[in-house]
Protein backbone atom coordinates (compact mmCIF):
# COMPACT_ATOMS: atom_id res chain seq x y z
CA UNK A 1 0.00 0.00 0.00
CA UNK A 2 1.41 3.09 -0.96
CA UNK A 3 1.82 6.02 1.38
CA UNK A 4 -1.15 8.10 -0.22
CA UNK A 5 -3.33 4.91 -0.64
CA UNK A 6 -2.52 4.70 3.02
CA UNK A 7 -3.61 8.08 4.00
CA UNK A 8 -6.55 8.01 1.96
CA UNK A 9 -7.93 4.89 4.00
CA UNK A 10 -6.92 6.90 6.95
CA UNK A 11 -8.81 9.74 6.38
CA UNK A 12 -11.69 8.22 4.36
CA UNK A 13 -15.23 8.47 6.62
CA UNK A 14 -16.09 5.33 8.97
CA UNK A 15 -18.91 4.23 10.66
CA UNK A 16 -17.25 4.96 14.27
CA UNK A 17 -17.28 8.66 13.26
CA UNK A 18 -20.47 9.17 11.52
CA UNK A 19 -21.92 7.05 14.95
CA UNK A 20 -20.03 9.63 16.73
CA UNK A 21 -21.74 13.04 14.44
CA UNK A 22 -24.79 11.22 14.75
CA UNK A 23 -25.58 12.09 18.33
CA UNK A 24 -24.57 15.56 17.45
CA UNK A 25 -28.24 15.84 15.51
CA UNK A 26 -30.80 14.83 18.16
CA UNK A 27 -33.92 14.08 15.52
CA UNK A 28 -31.77 10.89 14.51
CA UNK A 29 -32.69 9.42 17.61
CA UNK A 30 -36.63 9.57 17.12
CA UNK A 31 -39.06 6.64 17.26
CA UNK A 32 -41.18 7.12 14.12
CA UNK A 33 -44.54 4.36 14.52
CA UNK A 34 -42.41 1.90 16.93
CA UNK A 35 -39.33 1.88 14.94
CA UNK A 36 -36.30 4.22 15.08
CA UNK A 37 -36.28 7.12 12.63
CA UNK A 38 -34.24 6.13 9.41
CA UNK A 39 -34.13 9.35 7.82
CA UNK A 40 -33.45 9.36 3.82
CA UNK A 41 -34.97 12.49 2.70
CA UNK A 42 -32.29 14.92 3.28
CA UNK A 43 -32.13 15.77 -0.44
CA UNK A 44 -35.59 17.55 0.42
CA UNK A 45 -34.18 18.71 3.62
CA UNK A 46 -30.99 18.09 6.08
CA UNK A 47 -31.29 17.56 9.60
CA UNK A 48 -29.48 20.05 12.18
CA UNK A 49 -26.97 19.73 14.32
CA UNK A 50 -27.32 20.53 17.96
CA UNK A 51 -24.78 23.58 17.04
CA UNK A 52 -26.94 25.00 14.54
CA UNK A 53 -29.68 25.69 16.68
CA UNK A 54 -27.74 26.86 19.29
CA UNK A 55 -26.13 29.62 16.99
CA UNK A 56 -29.96 30.34 15.92
CA UNK A 57 -30.69 30.91 19.92
CA UNK A 58 -27.51 32.61 20.75
CA UNK A 59 -27.95 35.18 18.54
CA UNK A 60 -31.72 35.74 19.60
CA UNK A 61 -30.26 35.89 23.41
CA UNK A 62 -27.22 37.94 23.26
CA UNK A 63 -27.11 39.49 19.83
CA UNK A 64 -30.50 40.40 18.35
CA UNK A 65 -30.62 43.27 16.40
CA UNK A 66 -31.11 44.42 12.78
CA UNK A 67 -28.21 44.63 10.64
CA UNK A 68 -26.74 47.51 8.70
CA UNK A 69 -29.13 49.76 10.38
CA UNK A 70 -28.24 51.78 13.48
CA UNK A 71 -25.11 52.10 15.79
CA UNK A 72 -25.53 51.18 18.58
CA UNK A 73 -23.31 47.65 19.97
CA UNK A 74 -25.72 45.58 19.48
CA UNK A 75 -26.32 46.41 16.14
CA UNK A 76 -22.43 46.78 15.39
CA UNK A 77 -22.05 43.15 16.73
CA UNK A 78 -25.45 41.90 14.47
CA UNK A 79 -23.54 43.09 11.51
CA UNK A 80 -20.55 41.52 11.81
CA UNK A 81 -21.74 38.30 12.37
CA UNK A 82 -23.98 38.62 9.77
CA UNK A 83 -20.90 39.72 7.54
CA UNK A 84 -18.79 37.17 8.89
CA UNK A 85 -21.46 34.26 7.80
CA UNK A 86 -21.15 35.80 3.87
CA UNK A 87 -17.20 35.67 4.21
CA UNK A 88 -17.46 31.66 5.55
CA UNK A 89 -20.47 30.42 3.00
CA UNK A 90 -17.73 32.75 0.07
CA UNK A 91 -14.75 30.65 0.78
CA UNK A 92 -17.13 27.33 0.94
CA UNK A 93 -17.59 27.91 -2.83
CA UNK A 94 -14.35 29.66 -3.45
CA UNK A 95 -16.10 32.93 -4.05
CA UNK A 96 -15.26 36.87 -2.45
CA UNK A 97 -17.97 38.02 -0.27
CA UNK A 98 -19.40 40.62 -2.39
CA UNK A 99 -20.50 37.76 -4.51
CA UNK A 100 -22.51 35.74 -2.28
CA UNK A 101 -26.31 37.56 -2.14
CA UNK A 102 -28.98 36.01 0.72
CA UNK A 103 -31.96 34.88 -0.25
CA UNK A 104 -35.05 32.94 1.40
CA UNK A 105 -34.15 29.91 -0.35
CA UNK A 106 -32.70 28.69 -3.81
CA UNK A 107 -36.25 28.97 -5.61
CA UNK A 108 -35.46 32.71 -4.47
CA UNK A 109 -31.96 33.30 -5.67
CA UNK A 110 -33.28 31.68 -9.42
CA UNK A 111 -36.44 34.52 -9.12
CA UNK A 112 -33.92 36.69 -8.37
CA UNK A 113 -31.75 36.61 -11.92
CA UNK A 114 -34.78 35.76 -13.93
CA UNK A 115 -36.37 39.25 -12.27
CA UNK A 116 -33.68 41.56 -12.89
CA UNK A 117 -33.06 40.00 -16.40
CA UNK A 118 -36.88 40.95 -16.67
CA UNK A 119 -36.08 44.26 -15.38
CA UNK A 120 -33.25 45.01 -17.64
CA UNK A 121 -35.19 43.72 -20.82
CA UNK A 122 -38.35 46.69 -19.53
CA UNK A 123 -35.10 49.22 -19.99
CA UNK A 124 -34.16 49.37 -16.00
CA UNK A 125 -30.42 49.51 -15.16
CA UNK A 126 -29.14 51.77 -17.95
CA UNK A 127 -26.37 50.79 -20.16
CA UNK A 128 -24.98 48.71 -17.93
CA UNK A 129 -27.74 46.23 -18.03
CA UNK A 130 -27.46 45.81 -21.89
CA UNK A 131 -26.10 42.80 -21.87
CA UNK A 132 -29.02 41.28 -19.89
CA UNK A 133 -32.01 42.43 -21.86
CA UNK A 134 -33.60 39.68 -23.65
CA UNK A 135 -36.18 39.66 -26.61
CA UNK A 136 -37.60 38.32 -29.06
CA UNK A 137 -35.22 35.96 -30.90
CA UNK A 138 -33.49 35.39 -27.66
CA UNK A 139 -33.39 31.90 -26.22
CA UNK A 140 -33.12 30.53 -22.83
CA UNK A 141 -31.64 27.28 -22.83
CA UNK A 142 -32.95 24.58 -19.59
CA UNK A 143 -32.72 20.93 -19.84
CA UNK A 144 -35.56 18.26 -19.25
CA UNK A 145 -34.24 17.15 -15.70
CA UNK A 146 -34.57 20.55 -13.67
CA UNK A 147 -36.22 21.13 -10.88
CA UNK A 148 -39.27 23.36 -11.41
CA UNK A 149 -37.32 25.53 -9.26
CA UNK A 150 -34.97 26.02 -12.31
CA UNK A 151 -37.75 25.79 -14.85
CA UNK A 152 -40.38 27.97 -14.61
CA UNK A 153 -38.54 30.95 -13.46
CA UNK A 154 -37.05 30.87 -16.37
CA UNK A 155 -40.57 30.01 -18.76
CA UNK A 156 -42.09 33.11 -17.24
CA UNK A 157 -39.05 35.32 -17.98
CA UNK A 158 -39.16 34.16 -21.95
CA UNK A 159 -42.56 34.82 -21.36
CA UNK A 160 -42.44 38.18 -20.10
CA UNK A 161 -39.62 38.83 -22.59
CA UNK A 162 -40.43 37.22 -26.00
CA UNK A 163 -37.36 35.34 -25.71
CA UNK A 164 -38.10 31.44 -26.51
CA UNK A 165 -36.79 28.07 -24.28
CA UNK A 166 -34.81 25.70 -25.26
CA UNK A 167 -34.52 22.47 -24.16
CA UNK A 168 -31.73 19.72 -23.67
CA UNK A 169 -33.32 16.22 -23.74
CA UNK A 170 -31.96 13.23 -21.49
CA UNK A 171 -30.44 9.47 -22.37
CA UNK A 172 -32.21 7.03 -20.98
CA UNK A 173 -29.75 6.19 -18.44
CA UNK A 174 -30.39 9.87 -17.25
CA UNK A 175 -27.48 11.61 -18.44
CA UNK A 176 -28.02 14.81 -20.83
CA UNK A 177 -27.83 14.26 -24.49
CA UNK A 178 -24.91 16.20 -24.85
CA UNK A 179 -25.04 16.11 -28.71
CA UNK A 180 -28.10 17.93 -28.10
CA UNK A 181 -26.40 20.04 -25.63
CA UNK A 182 -24.27 21.45 -28.59
CA UNK A 183 -26.95 21.75 -31.15
CA UNK A 184 -29.70 23.80 -28.70
CA UNK A 185 -26.71 26.14 -27.20
CA UNK A 186 -26.12 28.40 -30.09
CA UNK A 187 -25.78 31.97 -31.23
CA UNK A 188 -28.75 33.55 -30.04
CA UNK A 189 -28.31 31.54 -26.67
CA UNK A 190 -28.18 33.78 -24.14
CA UNK A 191 -28.68 32.01 -20.63
CA UNK A 192 -27.86 28.58 -19.85
CA UNK A 193 -29.67 27.08 -17.06
CA UNK A 194 -29.11 23.92 -15.19
CA UNK A 195 -28.71 21.69 -12.59
CA UNK A 196 -25.08 20.59 -11.28
CA UNK A 197 -26.78 17.28 -9.57
CA UNK A 198 -30.24 15.91 -10.34
CA UNK A 199 -32.29 15.93 -7.18
CA UNK A 200 -34.48 12.61 -8.98
CA UNK A 201 -31.76 10.81 -10.76
CA UNK A 202 -28.39 11.58 -9.14
CA UNK A 203 -27.04 12.57 -12.25
CA UNK A 204 -23.86 14.59 -11.90
CA UNK A 205 -23.54 17.02 -15.15
CA UNK A 206 -20.55 17.70 -16.90
CA UNK A 207 -20.84 21.06 -16.14
CA UNK A 208 -16.86 22.38 -17.66
CA UNK A 209 -18.54 20.75 -20.87
CA UNK A 210 -21.61 22.72 -21.05
CA UNK A 211 -19.48 25.68 -19.44
CA UNK A 212 -17.88 25.70 -22.44
CA UNK A 213 -20.41 25.57 -25.09
CA UNK A 214 -21.93 28.48 -23.29
CA UNK A 215 -19.11 30.73 -23.09
CA UNK A 216 -18.37 29.68 -26.92
CA UNK A 217 -21.52 31.82 -27.82
CA UNK A 218 -21.09 34.80 -25.01
CA UNK A 219 -24.44 33.23 -23.09
CA UNK A 220 -24.62 33.39 -18.92
CA UNK A 221 -24.39 30.21 -17.25
CA UNK A 222 -26.86 29.75 -14.00
CA UNK A 223 -26.14 26.69 -11.70
CA UNK A 224 -28.59 25.32 -9.64
CA UNK A 225 -26.14 23.87 -6.73
CA UNK A 226 -28.95 22.89 -4.64
CA UNK A 227 -27.76 18.92 -4.47
CA UNK A 228 -24.25 19.15 -5.21
CA UNK A 229 -23.09 22.54 -2.57
CA UNK A 230 -24.31 20.36 0.27
CA UNK A 231 -22.75 17.43 -0.83
CA UNK A 232 -19.80 17.66 -2.74
CA UNK A 233 -16.56 20.57 -3.29
CA UNK A 234 -18.06 22.91 -4.90
CA UNK A 235 -16.00 25.99 -7.04
CA UNK A 236 -17.32 27.80 -9.09
CA UNK A 237 -14.64 29.99 -9.76
CA UNK A 238 -13.02 26.69 -11.07
CA UNK A 239 -16.24 25.56 -12.44
CA UNK A 240 -16.65 28.84 -14.59
CA UNK A 241 -20.26 29.76 -13.89
CA UNK A 242 -21.68 33.08 -13.56
CA UNK A 243 -24.48 32.61 -10.81
CA UNK A 244 -25.02 29.58 -8.58
CA UNK A 245 -28.05 29.01 -5.86
CA UNK A 246 -28.31 26.61 -3.18
CA UNK A 247 -30.58 26.24 0.08
CA UNK A 248 -29.26 26.70 3.18
CA UNK A 249 -31.82 23.95 4.86
CA UNK A 250 -30.18 20.95 2.86
CA UNK A 251 -26.79 21.80 4.12
CA UNK A 252 -27.76 21.35 7.66
CA UNK A 253 -28.66 24.85 8.27
CA UNK A 254 -32.42 26.44 8.97
CA UNK A 255 -34.78 27.10 6.89
CA UNK A 256 -35.81 30.62 5.58
CA UNK A 257 -31.90 31.07 4.04
CA UNK A 258 -30.82 30.54 0.89
CA UNK A 259 -27.79 32.21 -1.05
CA UNK A 260 -27.28 33.33 -5.26
CA UNK A 261 -23.59 33.73 -5.86
CA UNK A 262 -23.01 35.66 -8.92
CA UNK A 263 -19.66 37.15 -10.44
CA UNK A 264 -19.19 40.17 -8.86
CA UNK A 265 -18.89 42.05 -12.66
CA UNK A 266 -22.68 40.76 -13.58
CA UNK A 267 -24.44 41.79 -10.04
CA UNK A 268 -22.98 45.21 -9.94
CA UNK A 269 -24.07 46.34 -13.53
CA UNK A 270 -27.61 44.20 -12.76
CA UNK A 271 -30.67 45.76 -12.00
CA UNK A 272 -32.14 45.24 -8.43
CA UNK A 273 -35.47 42.63 -7.89
CA UNK A 274 -36.91 43.78 -5.03
CA UNK A 275 -36.75 47.41 -3.54
CA UNK A 276 -36.92 49.03 -0.24
CA UNK A 277 -34.62 49.91 2.15
CA UNK A 278 -31.40 49.20 2.67
CA UNK A 279 -30.61 48.67 -0.67
CA UNK A 280 -30.37 52.16 -1.63
CA UNK A 281 -27.35 54.84 -1.60
CA UNK A 282 -30.09 57.96 -2.01
CA UNK A 283 -33.88 58.23 -2.15
CA UNK A 284 -36.05 61.07 -3.17
CA UNK A 285 -39.52 61.60 -4.22
CA UNK A 286 -38.89 60.33 -7.60
CA UNK A 287 -36.20 57.81 -7.97
CA UNK A 288 -33.56 56.00 -6.03
CA UNK A 289 -29.87 54.90 -6.66
CA UNK A 290 -28.75 51.56 -5.60
CA UNK A 291 -25.61 50.33 -3.29
CA UNK A 292 -23.71 47.78 -5.35
CA UNK A 293 -23.90 43.98 -4.99
CA UNK A 294 -24.30 42.34 -2.54
CA UNK A 295 -27.04 44.80 -0.76
CA UNK A 296 -28.20 46.02 -3.66
CA UNK A 297 -29.97 42.70 -3.61
CA UNK A 298 -30.81 42.56 0.06
CA UNK A 299 -33.92 45.04 0.61
CA UNK A 300 -35.68 44.83 3.65
CA UNK A 301 -34.85 43.72 6.94
CA UNK A 302 -32.45 40.25 7.43
CA UNK A 303 -32.77 36.85 7.70
CA UNK A 304 -30.08 37.40 10.40
CA UNK A 305 -30.06 34.37 12.67
CA UNK A 306 -30.55 32.29 10.01
CA UNK A 307 -27.66 33.62 7.90
CA UNK A 308 -25.65 32.76 11.08
CA UNK A 309 -26.40 29.62 11.42
CA UNK A 310 -25.93 28.51 8.05
CA UNK A 311 -22.22 30.06 8.66
CA UNK A 312 -21.79 27.52 11.43
CA UNK A 313 -23.27 24.39 9.39
CA UNK A 314 -20.58 25.20 7.37
CA UNK A 315 -18.07 25.11 9.79
CA UNK A 316 -19.45 21.62 10.85
CA UNK A 317 -19.16 20.73 7.25
CA UNK A 318 -15.87 21.77 6.73
CA UNK A 319 -14.66 20.32 9.94
CA UNK A 320 -15.82 17.18 8.76
CA UNK A 321 -14.51 17.79 5.50
CA UNK A 322 -16.60 17.63 2.27
CA UNK A 323 -14.30 15.90 0.26
CA UNK A 324 -14.70 13.29 2.94
CA UNK A 325 -18.55 13.45 3.04
CA UNK A 326 -18.69 13.18 -1.25
CA UNK A 327 -16.44 9.87 -0.49
CA UNK A 328 -19.47 9.09 2.35
CA UNK A 329 -22.38 9.38 0.48
CA UNK A 330 -20.98 8.19 -2.99
CA UNK A 331 -20.36 4.40 -1.57
CA UNK A 332 -24.07 4.86 0.03
CA UNK A 333 -25.61 5.85 -3.18
CA UNK A 334 -24.20 2.79 -4.80
CA UNK A 335 -25.16 0.57 -2.43
CA UNK A 336 -28.96 1.81 -2.67
CA UNK A 337 -28.66 1.54 -6.05
CA UNK A 338 -26.86 -2.13 -6.16
CA UNK A 339 -29.19 -2.99 -3.78
CA UNK A 340 -32.54 -1.46 -5.38
CA UNK A 341 -31.30 -3.32 -8.57
CA UNK A 342 -31.54 -6.64 -7.53
CA UNK A 343 -34.95 -6.71 -6.13
CA UNK A 344 -37.56 -7.95 -8.65
CA UNK A 345 -40.13 -5.29 -9.58
CA UNK A 346 -37.72 -2.58 -9.15
CA UNK A 347 -37.18 -0.25 -12.09
CA UNK A 348 -33.90 2.56 -11.09
CA UNK A 349 -34.38 6.33 -12.37
CA UNK A 350 -31.14 7.12 -13.57
CA UNK A 351 -26.97 6.37 -13.63
CA UNK A 352 -26.98 2.40 -13.08
CA UNK A 353 -24.73 0.67 -10.39
CA UNK A 354 -21.23 1.15 -10.81
CA UNK A 355 -21.65 5.00 -12.75
CA UNK A 356 -20.80 7.69 -10.78
CA UNK A 357 -23.92 9.37 -8.88
CA UNK A 358 -24.91 11.45 -6.13
CA UNK A 359 -25.80 9.82 -2.53
CA UNK A 360 -29.57 8.97 -3.32
CA UNK A 361 -31.53 7.21 -5.65
CA UNK A 362 -35.46 7.28 -6.88
CA UNK A 363 -37.32 4.36 -8.19
CA UNK A 364 -40.44 2.87 -9.47
CA UNK A 365 -42.54 -0.29 -8.50
CA UNK A 366 -44.34 -1.91 -11.02
CA UNK A 367 -47.87 -2.19 -9.88
CA UNK A 368 -47.02 0.03 -6.61
CA UNK A 369 -48.27 3.41 -6.65
CA UNK A 370 -44.88 5.59 -5.13
CA UNK A 371 -47.51 6.92 -2.33
CA UNK A 372 -48.21 3.18 -1.28
CA UNK A 373 -44.26 2.07 -1.32
CA UNK A 374 -43.32 5.39 0.81
CA UNK A 375 -46.56 4.75 3.28
CA UNK A 376 -45.19 1.17 3.53
CA UNK A 377 -41.99 2.30 4.59
CA UNK A 378 -42.96 4.74 6.98
CA UNK A 379 -44.81 2.33 8.90
CA UNK A 380 -41.47 0.80 9.20
CA UNK A 381 -40.01 4.14 10.60
CA UNK A 382 -38.61 4.91 7.35
CA UNK A 383 -38.67 8.30 5.54
CA UNK A 384 -38.42 8.69 2.27
CA UNK A 385 -39.74 11.35 -0.43
CA UNK A 386 -42.61 9.83 -2.86
CA UNK A 387 -44.69 11.85 -5.61
CA UNK A 388 -42.34 13.93 -8.52
CA UNK A 389 -40.21 15.66 -6.50
CA UNK A 390 -40.82 19.02 -8.57
CA UNK A 391 -39.85 17.46 -11.86
CA UNK A 392 -42.80 16.70 -13.79
CA UNK A 393 -41.23 16.70 -17.06
CA UNK A 394 -38.38 14.34 -15.96
CA UNK A 395 -40.70 11.70 -14.75
CA UNK A 396 -43.03 12.58 -18.10
CA UNK A 397 -39.58 11.87 -19.91
CA UNK A 398 -39.50 8.39 -18.28
CA UNK A 399 -43.51 7.66 -18.69
CA UNK A 400 -44.25 7.82 -14.93
CA UNK A 401 -46.06 10.63 -12.94
CA UNK A 402 -44.20 9.56 -9.48
CA UNK A 403 -41.41 7.64 -8.08
CA UNK A 404 -40.17 7.71 -4.40
CA UNK A 405 -36.55 8.70 -3.54
CA UNK A 406 -33.70 7.61 -0.87
CA UNK A 407 -31.60 10.25 -0.19
CA UNK A 408 -28.45 10.23 1.98
CA UNK A 409 -26.15 12.69 3.95
CA UNK A 410 -23.34 12.43 6.35
CA UNK A 411 -25.08 11.09 9.12
CA UNK A 412 -26.45 8.15 7.27
CA UNK A 413 -25.36 4.49 8.31
CA UNK A 414 -24.79 1.83 5.47
CA UNK A 415 -27.41 -0.46 8.06
CA UNK A 416 -30.11 2.08 7.48
CA UNK A 417 -29.69 2.04 3.60
CA UNK A 418 -30.00 -1.81 4.27
CA UNK A 419 -33.05 -1.59 6.38
CA UNK A 420 -34.28 0.71 3.14
CA UNK A 421 -33.59 -2.21 0.78
CA UNK A 422 -35.42 -4.97 3.15
CA UNK A 423 -38.53 -2.48 3.21
CA UNK A 424 -38.85 -2.16 -0.32
CA UNK A 425 -38.67 -6.29 -0.32
CA UNK A 426 -41.40 -6.15 2.00
CA UNK A 427 -43.22 -3.89 -0.96
CA UNK A 428 -44.36 -6.64 -3.66
CA UNK A 429 -45.79 -9.63 -0.65
CA UNK A 430 -48.26 -6.47 1.09
CA UNK A 431 -49.54 -5.34 -1.74
CA UNK A 432 -49.48 -8.47 -3.24
CA UNK A 433 -47.80 -8.15 -6.72
CA UNK A 434 -45.83 -10.06 -8.32
CA UNK A 435 -42.72 -9.62 -9.74
CA UNK A 436 -43.93 -9.15 -13.26
CA UNK A 437 -46.18 -6.25 -11.77
CA UNK A 438 -49.45 -8.02 -11.78
CA UNK A 439 -52.05 -9.10 -9.13
CA UNK A 440 -51.40 -12.07 -7.66
CA UNK B 1 -61.24 -0.97 12.36
CA UNK B 2 -57.87 -2.71 12.39
CA UNK B 3 -54.73 -0.66 13.10
CA UNK B 4 -51.96 0.44 11.46
CA UNK B 5 -50.93 -0.17 7.93
CA UNK B 6 -53.64 -3.17 7.64
CA UNK B 7 -56.50 -0.55 8.83
CA UNK B 8 -55.18 1.35 5.70
CA UNK B 9 -54.91 -0.72 3.37
CA UNK B 10 -58.03 -3.24 4.07
CA UNK B 11 -58.47 -6.20 1.58
CA UNK B 12 -61.58 -4.43 0.14
CA UNK B 13 -59.56 -1.72 -0.52
CA UNK B 14 -56.90 -3.20 -2.47
CA UNK B 15 -59.54 -5.42 -4.40
CA UNK B 16 -60.93 -2.56 -5.75
CA UNK B 17 -57.52 -1.07 -6.39
CA UNK B 18 -56.74 -3.99 -8.21
CA UNK B 19 -59.72 -4.48 -9.95
CA UNK B 20 -61.45 -0.78 -9.91
CA UNK B 21 -65.27 -0.31 -11.18
CA UNK B 22 -66.07 2.35 -13.03
CA UNK B 23 -62.94 2.90 -14.98
CA UNK B 24 -63.00 3.77 -18.85
CA UNK B 25 -64.94 7.07 -19.82
CA UNK B 26 -68.17 6.20 -21.54
CA UNK B 27 -70.04 8.73 -24.22
CA UNK B 28 -73.29 10.50 -23.66
CA UNK B 29 -72.07 12.54 -20.01
CA UNK B 30 -74.03 15.23 -19.11
CA UNK B 31 -70.66 17.08 -17.16
CA UNK B 32 -66.81 16.05 -16.81
CA UNK B 33 -64.38 17.13 -14.67
CA UNK B 34 -60.77 16.85 -14.34
CA UNK B 35 -58.70 16.79 -10.74
CA UNK B 36 -55.21 16.78 -9.89
CA UNK B 37 -53.63 16.37 -6.51
CA UNK B 38 -50.79 18.46 -7.03
CA UNK B 39 -48.37 17.36 -4.24
CA UNK B 40 -48.04 13.65 -6.34
CA UNK B 41 -49.33 14.44 -9.43
CA UNK B 42 -52.46 12.19 -9.28
CA UNK B 43 -55.21 12.79 -11.63
CA UNK B 44 -58.42 11.79 -12.56
CA UNK B 45 -61.29 12.32 -15.67
CA UNK B 46 -64.70 11.51 -14.23
CA UNK B 47 -68.18 12.00 -16.08
CA UNK B 48 -71.76 12.08 -15.04
CA UNK B 49 -74.46 10.17 -17.04
CA UNK B 50 -77.89 11.00 -16.40
CA UNK B 51 -81.12 8.92 -16.24
CA UNK B 52 -84.69 8.79 -14.75
CA UNK B 53 -83.61 9.19 -10.99
CA UNK B 54 -81.23 12.21 -12.34
CA UNK B 55 -78.07 10.51 -12.22
CA UNK B 56 -77.81 7.21 -13.72
CA UNK B 57 -73.82 6.39 -12.82
CA UNK B 58 -70.68 7.33 -13.44
CA UNK B 59 -67.11 6.91 -15.53
CA UNK B 60 -63.78 7.51 -14.78
CA UNK B 61 -60.21 7.57 -15.73
CA UNK B 62 -57.02 8.00 -14.10
CA UNK B 63 -54.16 7.21 -12.51
CA UNK B 64 -52.88 7.22 -8.81
CA UNK B 65 -52.18 4.93 -5.52
CA UNK B 66 -54.19 2.47 -4.12
CA UNK B 67 -56.19 4.50 -2.10
CA UNK B 68 -57.06 6.93 -4.75
CA UNK B 69 -57.95 4.01 -6.93
CA UNK B 70 -59.88 2.56 -4.65
CA UNK B 71 -62.18 5.21 -3.43
CA UNK B 72 -63.22 5.88 -7.29
CA UNK B 73 -63.91 2.53 -7.62
CA UNK B 74 -66.27 2.49 -4.68
CA UNK B 75 -67.76 5.91 -5.64
CA UNK B 76 -68.87 4.29 -8.55
CA UNK B 77 -70.44 1.23 -7.14
CA UNK B 78 -72.60 4.18 -4.41
CA UNK B 79 -73.24 6.63 -7.77
CA UNK B 80 -76.17 4.90 -9.37
CA UNK B 81 -79.61 6.39 -9.84
CA UNK B 82 -79.66 8.87 -7.16
CA UNK B 83 -80.74 12.45 -7.57
CA UNK B 84 -78.32 15.22 -7.28
CA UNK B 85 -79.43 16.11 -4.21
CA UNK B 86 -78.95 12.51 -2.69
CA UNK B 87 -75.17 12.05 -4.48
CA UNK B 88 -74.57 15.71 -2.25
CA UNK B 89 -75.49 14.16 0.87
CA UNK B 90 -73.03 11.02 0.28
CA UNK B 91 -69.85 13.35 -0.70
CA UNK B 92 -70.59 15.77 2.48
CA UNK B 93 -70.69 12.40 4.73
CA UNK B 94 -67.60 10.67 3.10
CA UNK B 95 -65.51 14.51 3.70
CA UNK B 96 -66.51 14.25 6.57
CA UNK B 97 -65.20 11.21 7.59
CA UNK B 98 -62.08 11.84 5.83
CA UNK B 99 -61.47 14.78 8.31
CA UNK B 100 -62.72 12.33 11.45
CA UNK B 101 -59.02 11.52 11.87
CA UNK B 102 -60.53 8.19 12.73
CA UNK B 103 -62.89 9.19 15.10
CA UNK B 104 -65.66 8.27 12.65
CA UNK B 105 -67.19 4.61 12.07
CA UNK B 106 -69.25 6.26 8.62
CA UNK B 107 -72.74 5.67 7.75
CA UNK B 108 -73.08 2.86 5.77
CA UNK B 109 -76.74 3.84 5.03
CA UNK B 110 -75.14 6.61 3.09
CA UNK B 111 -71.70 5.77 1.90
CA UNK B 112 -72.09 1.81 1.66
CA UNK B 113 -68.64 0.11 1.42
CA UNK B 114 -66.50 3.45 0.92
CA UNK B 115 -66.49 3.11 4.53
CA UNK B 116 -63.95 0.94 4.56
CA UNK B 117 -61.56 4.05 3.39
CA UNK B 118 -62.62 5.42 7.06
CA UNK B 119 -58.68 4.02 8.02
CA UNK B 120 -57.54 6.84 5.26
CA UNK B 121 -58.95 9.83 7.72
CA UNK B 122 -56.21 8.66 10.58
CA UNK B 123 -53.40 9.38 7.58
CA UNK B 124 -53.56 13.59 7.16
CA UNK B 125 -51.71 13.17 4.20
CA UNK B 126 -53.65 10.94 2.31
CA UNK B 127 -56.96 12.05 2.87
CA UNK B 128 -56.40 14.33 -0.22
CA UNK B 129 -55.67 10.67 -2.31
CA UNK B 130 -59.02 9.38 -1.25
CA UNK B 131 -61.14 12.44 -1.64
CA UNK B 132 -59.99 13.06 -5.24
CA UNK B 133 -62.69 11.19 -7.34
CA UNK B 134 -65.30 12.92 -5.02
CA UNK B 135 -64.47 16.26 -5.54
CA UNK B 136 -64.65 15.42 -9.18
CA UNK B 137 -67.65 14.35 -9.09
CA UNK B 138 -69.08 17.21 -7.05
CA UNK B 139 -67.44 19.69 -9.54
CA UNK B 140 -69.07 17.62 -12.35
CA UNK B 141 -72.52 18.33 -10.43
CA UNK B 142 -72.03 22.19 -10.41
CA UNK B 143 -72.28 21.96 -13.85
CA UNK B 144 -74.84 19.72 -14.43
CA UNK B 145 -77.42 22.33 -12.72
CA UNK B 146 -77.87 26.11 -13.33
C1 LIG C 1 -32.20 20.57 -7.60
C2 LIG C 1 -33.05 21.49 -6.78
N1 LIG C 1 -33.27 22.75 -7.19
C3 LIG C 1 -34.02 23.61 -6.49
C4 LIG C 1 -34.61 23.25 -5.31
C5 LIG C 1 -35.44 24.27 -4.58
O1 LIG C 1 -34.96 24.52 -3.32
P1 LIG C 1 -35.83 25.42 -2.32
O2 LIG C 1 -37.18 24.79 -2.28
O3 LIG C 1 -35.10 25.32 -1.03
O4 LIG C 1 -35.86 26.78 -2.88
C6 LIG C 1 -34.43 21.94 -4.85
C7 LIG C 1 -35.05 21.46 -3.59
O5 LIG C 1 -36.20 21.21 -3.44
C8 LIG C 1 -33.63 21.04 -5.60
O6 LIG C 1 -33.43 19.78 -5.19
Amino acid sequence: MSITEQQAVTTAMAIAEVERLRADFPILGEQVNGHPLVYLDSAATSQRPTRVMDAERDFAEHRNSAVHRGAHTLAAEATELFENARATVARFIGARENEIVWTSNATEALNLVAYSFSNASLGRGGADAERFRLGAGDEIVVTEMEHHANLVPWQELAARTGATLRVIGLNDDGTLRMDEAAAVIGERTRLVCFTHVSNVLGTINPVEQLVALARGVGALVVLDACQSAPHRPLDVVALGVDFAAFSGHKMLGPTGVGVLYGRAELLDAMPPFLTGGSMITTVTLEGAAYLPAPQRFEAGTQRVSQAIALATAVDYLNEVGIDRIHHWESALGQRLVEGLEQIPGVRVLGPAAGVDRAGLASFVFDGVHAHDVGQYLDDLGIAVRVGHHCAQPLHRRFGVTASTRASTYLYTTPDEVDAFLDGVRGVGSFFGVGSSGTAR
Amino acid sequence: MSSGLEGLYQEVIMDHSRRPHGQGLKDGQVAESRQINPTCGDEITLRVHAGEAGIASISWEGHGCAISQASASLLSDLIVDLDAQAVRERIAAFRELMRSRGELEGDDELLGDAIVLGGVSRYVARVKCAMLAWVALEDALQRVEP
